[in-house]
């Protein structure tokens, strides 16, 4: 569509329906109020013609960037050559490039938490928290194709096994990370053996089910959990012989925070780039092919969880040590659903694009929190707007895929 | 000559109805056999219970490897009925659509690997060497069916004659001894069928597997096979080689109507 045909009257016709059928929809809400002290209706036509005149100015724009989002369907010679000249591919494997946005990255996290407020680092630690939680709920979503509704379980399951190991016994923060980790993956196979059987929308809702499990037992069961009121004291991390101020420990939170980050990143690319990430990719294309092929199902996928919901554990037991209270609050739905997005925003399976909107997802409500009321309006526009433009995620189309590029020179791959 | 596969009285019940019925086949070692009959005479199904997608109602299903004593496989799983040296492509291609053609490939090599989750992570030498072996091994495959050249390609981009061949090159991945192929030449044009005849032969002399195949392209059928069995609702009604089946009575029966024998 180009800019001329933009204008013609077919185009303004439909426009003019657009308008029209905003100023229906918004009708009950933005024309009529009743004033019940003095039992009046007011009709706010004003505020109708509004809508309408935003409608139809703002459908032109929309109908012109949704012509240019669907590009024609490429062949995949024609994928494969765009994907060579791809300017943007062809920039990252420079290797001057490469060196010299690793050093600016370096310099910027290292350089982060001097330059900027503790209120700065602590947002930072959160969302570093939930690109860990994107990365491994990637691996359950994203790469073996099990929708998980009931990731937070995990998270719980992590933030709960350090706030009571400590409680209880007076573990230390380092000996809680491996344990919740470990307990979260324990639970993933729990949650994995029922389900095993189940695809698609059947595991969602089973998956929300357990989610709601966990947060209820921990809500109800006061003696074991301390109930709503939560376990509050829990130790932030430190080292041994080493007396940190509260500004000292979160930026010491900080960096351990990035090297868990550091870490999840590479198992997880490693773990994508194996044969188990393999086996996962198969299992999303074709069960049946998959197990025909050889492939253990049931292993595969107890696998994809256990991995998934470790990274959770340690999600739960860094955010446990950030807050130093935790109660079942914070492991609702609706952080479920959250990290989700993130994935889905992202472009399932794509790493960057999990990082990269993780840091969206959790930055930009919190510097515009002069917009808080609007925050979950902004969140659903955000998502339908993505879908419209961008059904693939952020980033898409750069799927790890093996390039052979002869026998005898070790294959590389194609970032 | 011993028996690579051989089923006795094999039944299958949907409910009601009886999709194969005591059904003994038999498939020895080196030897291409085609199976064949009129649509929904149970020749899938006999498949699907056989590599172990379902599990039949009665009857034994024995396998035995070369050099290895028998072994009853009702109600093993796919995938260790794969482990155990059968492998299988299917009625309706089931590619995996969104990998490469390499990665299909290597994906058959997965019950033929062992590295775990630890070697994943570490990529110490004996997972870096399994990995660049598993290419290498999918790369001379896709080499013997001719589809080296589309090797960085995504499966679903490929035609429709050329999936065939991934199919039957990932199911060869798996290093089977019994290679069950069903309707590998659906939808093939002369020339690609006449390729596919090539190629199940040379599998068979040059890699000494055997051969099962469902089809029904006749000539294909009559050309490569060195014995038939012949269904027809659910029964095997005649076995023999293609020169038998091609005068026997109750097949020219099933296949051109009761009346036509004239």
């Amino acid at each position: 569509m180009t800019m001329r045909k933009l204008f013609t009257l077919d185009e303004i016709k439909k426009s003019l329906l657009v308008a029209l059928w905003f100023m229906v929809l918004t009708f009950p809400i933005l024309a009529v109020r009743v004033n019940p002290i003095y039992k009046v209706v007011e009709w706010r036509w004003h505020n109708l013609l509004m809508v309408g005149i935003g409608a139809f100015l703002l459908s032109f724009p929309w109908r012109y960037f949704q012509g240019h989002g669907k590009p024609p369907e490429k062949s995949a010679a024609a994928e494969n050559q765009a994907l060579k000249n791809s300017k943007i591919l062809l920039w990252r494997r420079h290797p001057w490039v490469r060196l010299c946005a690793v050093v600016l990255a370096t310099g910027l996290v290292l350089s982060f938490p001097f330059l900027f407020s503790s209120y700065q680092v602590n947002i930072m630690t959160t969302a570093l928290i939930y690109v860990v939680l994107g990365l491994g709920l990637n691996i359950v979503v994203g790469l073996a194709g099990l929708l998980d509704l009931g990731y937070v379980a995990f998270y719980a399951v992590g933030a709960y096994s350090y706030a009571l190991l400590h409680l209880h016994f007076g573990l230390s923060f380092w000996l809680c990370l491996p344990i919740g980790a470990g307990l979260a993956a324990l639970f993933g196979i729990l949650l994995g053996f029922p389900v095993l059987r189940l695809r698609g929308d059947y595991l969602a809702i089973v998956t929300l089910g357990f989610g709601e499990i966990i947060r209820l037992v921990l809500e109800n069961w006061n003696e074991f959990s301390q109930g709503p009121s939560g376990i509050s004291n829990i130790p932030r991390p430190g080292l041994p012989g080493i007396e940190m101020s509260l500004n000292a420990s979160s930026i010491f939170l900080y960096f351990l925070m990035i090297a868990l980050t550091l870490f999840t990143i590479l198992v997880v690319s490693r773990l994508r780039d194996s044969r188990i990430g393999r086996a996962w990719l198969a299992l999303r294309e074709d069960e049946i092919a998959c197990q025909a092929m050889g492939i253990d199902k049931t292993r595969t996928k107890l696998t994809a969880f256990a991995l998934g919901a470790t990274w959770a554990g340690m999600g739960g037991v860094m955010f446990a040590a950030k807050t130093t209270f935790i109660n079942p609050a914070s492991f609702t739905f609706l952080e479920s659903a959250i990290i989700l997005s993130i994935v889905v925003l992202g472009g399932m399976g794509s790493m960057l694009g999990v990082i990269l909107s993780a840091f969206i997802l959790i930055l930009v409500p919190e510097y515009l929190r002069a917009f808080s009321e609007y925050r979950m309006l902004i969140f659903g526009a955000v998502l339908v707007i993505m879908m419209v433009f961008r059904p693939q995620g952020l980033i898409s189309n750069v799927r790890h895929r093996y390039r052979f590029e002869g026998l005898k020179t070790p294959p590389e791959e194609l970032g | 000559m011993t028996a690579l596969l051989s089923t006795t009285h094999l039944t299958m019940d949907f409910g009601g109805l009886r999709a194969v019925d005591e059904v003994n086949l038999e498939v020895r070692q080196q030897e291409i056999v085609a199976l064949i009959g009129p649509n929904g005479a149970g020749k899938t199904t006999l498949f699907n219970c056989i590599t172990g997608l379902y599990r039949p109602t009665s009857g034994d299903i024995f396998v035995q490897a070369p050099g290895a004593a028998p072994k009853r496989i009702n109600g093993l799983k796919p995938n260790q009925v794969t482990a155990l040296g059968l492998a299988r492509t299917f009625q309706n291609i089931r590619l995996f659509p969104h990998m490469t053609v390499l990665e299909n490939v290597m994906i058959g090599r997965h019950c033929r690997t062992t590295s775990n989750i630890l070697g994943a992570v570490l990529k110490d030498r004996h997972t870096r060497r399994e990995e660049q072996e598993t290419v290498a091994f999918s790369y001379r495959l896709l080499e013997k069916v001719h589809l080296d050249r589309y090797v960085n390609e995504l499966a679903r981009n490929l035609p429709y004659g050329a999936q065939r061949r991934l199919e039957i090159a990932r199911a060869l991945a798996t290093e089977p001894f019994l290679l069950l192929l069903d309707e590998p030449a659906a939808g093939m044009n002369p020339l690609e069928t006449r390729e596919l005849d090539d190629l199940i032969t040379r599998i068979r002399n040059e890699m000494g597997i055997a051969i099962l195949l469902i089809e029904h392209d006749m000539k294909l059928v009559m050309n490569i096979s060195d014995r038939i069995f012949v269904m027809e609702y659910g029964k095997e009604i005649a076995v023999g080689t293609p020169l038998e089946i091609r005068s026997n009575p109750r097949v020219i029966e099933a296949y051109l109507g009761a009346d036509s024998h004239a």
